[in-house]
């Protein structure tokens, strides 16, 4: 892929401690997968970052790429793939989620 | 739209021996419930196995001939 999508990219993950790509934002979701993502984060009380991926063409194919993943939403805790909406549903009822988040937010 | 059976066939292709079972969640076909159940998933991470059936169907997803796919990987017990 394109070095400069790349670079905004890696920067992009790495400014938020939890950032999901998403369709829309937190408060009007576009997509019901997304707006999932954003309700799971809700009910565990975790601080996220979240990037419209509908307002960013150039982004929105790029991190498909990025993440060797299909689909939006797109889950990334500090710097690393998580998962997307799938992933993220099993990881919550799990209890997996809250357990990684706690783990990478202490560090 | 896509055809059930070629989901199947085509994640199957990709993971030889695979348990594949694909549900049409909305009768349109474009919207997808697709377990798979795989001896070779043992050692991987979640993300790794999605990325492997989501290999599998990679122009279909890319094409949005299907819309949505709502994946659950597991290894056989």
């Amino acid at each position: 892929m394109d070095a400069t999508l790349k670079t905004r990219i890696e920067t992009l993950v790495n400014a938020s401690s939890v950032l999901l790509f998403m369709k829309g934002n937190k408060l009007m979701p576009q997509c019901g997968f997304s707006n999932n993502a954003v309700q799971i984060f809700n009910a565990l009380g975790v601080a996220f970052d979240t990037f419209d991926v509908l307002s960013d063409q150039e982004i929105r194919q790029g991190i498909k790429e990025y993440s060797d993943w299909p689909t939006i939403p797109q889950i990334y805790v500090k710097g690393e793939f998580l998962g997307g909406s799938d992933i993220l549903i099993e990881l919550y009822n799990s209890g997996e989620l809250k357990e990684k988040l706690a783990i990478a937010l202490a560090s | 739209m896509v055809q059930i059976t070629a989901v199947a066939e085509a994640i199957r292709l990709a993971l030889p021996e695979a348990l594949v079972e694909v549900e049409d969640l909305t009768g349109g076909g474009d919207h997808l419930q697709v377990k798979v159940l795989w001896e070779g998933f043992r050692a991987l991470s979640r993300v790794k196995q999605h990325q492997l059936v989501y290999g599998a169907l990679r122009t279909e997803l890319a094409t949005e001939a299907i819309h949505a796919l709502a994946l659950t990987t597991a290894c056989p017990t």
